[in-house]
């Protein structure tokens, strides 16, 4: 199912979009549970809280990161191949490029989020 | 046919209309949440230590000011419609028949969930100024 799209970037491009974006929706999902029991039930949501805090919890929380910056970056490349359609014929070009984005952009947050799993770690 | 194709965006459906519109809105929302959202995950995620995000930190400190409840609304509502029409086309690309039914009716019924939860404790929770 997955694989009747044509190959190559243009393919990862849009098979990481998807993805990405299934992720986010299932993490908003919970978000939006989880700060509704902000109201609802404070101590639920504070005694909840640690979750989010330990070693696991950070690792999700990089990854859903990873998730938005890349579906970020690949929508602002689909938005700008929809509108100026003569650009599509470097759509490959404009993949690389997210690359660099996602890569200038990510190992400072990388390095930001070590922190917070390292005082994970000594949590434990 | 490059004017017609593009690589992993939906194609510009021809037929106008309600799908049209819903093209169009896609991508509007997605620009309002390029902003948005990686302006959430920087200041909560980076700036701030999620560790120690409490229900009193988030009703003292994040939602005292009447801007930023109107931000994380504003961004509520276009991930609302953002996610849950894109879960529309995912879901019509991968099932049919009754489970498509059935799965799309989820879809919207969560939506609207999501919608009545998150703008109740958007709009209600009660600031507390800590004493002193």
């Amino acid at each position: 199912m997955i694989l009747r799209y044509r190959g190559g970037e243009g393919m990862l491009a849009w098979l990481f979009h998807r993805i990405s974006g299934v992720a986010i929706w299932a993490f908003v999902i919970l978000h939006v549970i989880d700060i509704f029991l902000v109201g609802a039930a404070p101590d639920v949501y504070d005694s909840l809280l640690f979750i989010y805090a330990t070693p696991p919890g950070i690792i999700l929380e990089w990854l859903l990161g990873a998730a938005v910056l890349y579906h970020a970056l690949n929508g602002l490349r689909i938005i700008v191949m929809d509108f100026w359609p003569p650009l599509t014929r470097f759509h490959r070009q404009l993949w690389y490029l997210n690359w660099i984005l996602f890569g200038l952009i990510g190992v400072p947050v990388t390095w930001v989020i070590l922190g917070q799993f390292v005082r994970s770690l000594e949590r434990l | 046919m490059s004017g017609r194709y593009s690589r992993s965006g939906r194609v510009r459906p021809q037929s106008g209309g309600f799908e049209l519109a819903v093209w169009y809105l896609m991508r509007l929302s997605g620009l309002g949440l390029f902003v948005l959202v990686l302006s959430h995950y920087l200041i909560l995620h980076v700036l701030y230590d999620p560790a120690a995000q409490t229900a009193s930190w988030i009703a003292e400190v994040r939602w005292s000011s009447l801007f930023w409840r109107a931000f994380d609304w504003l961004m509520l509502m276009l991930i609302l419609f953002h996610a849950f029409m894109g879960m529309r086309v995912v879901i019509s690309d991968h099932t049919r028949g009754g489970l498509r039914t059935f799965l799309l009716a989820s879809n919207y019924a969560l939506a609207a969930l999501l919608f009545v939860i998150g703008t109740l404790v958007v709009m209600t929770l009660r600031t507390v100024v800590p004493a002193g």
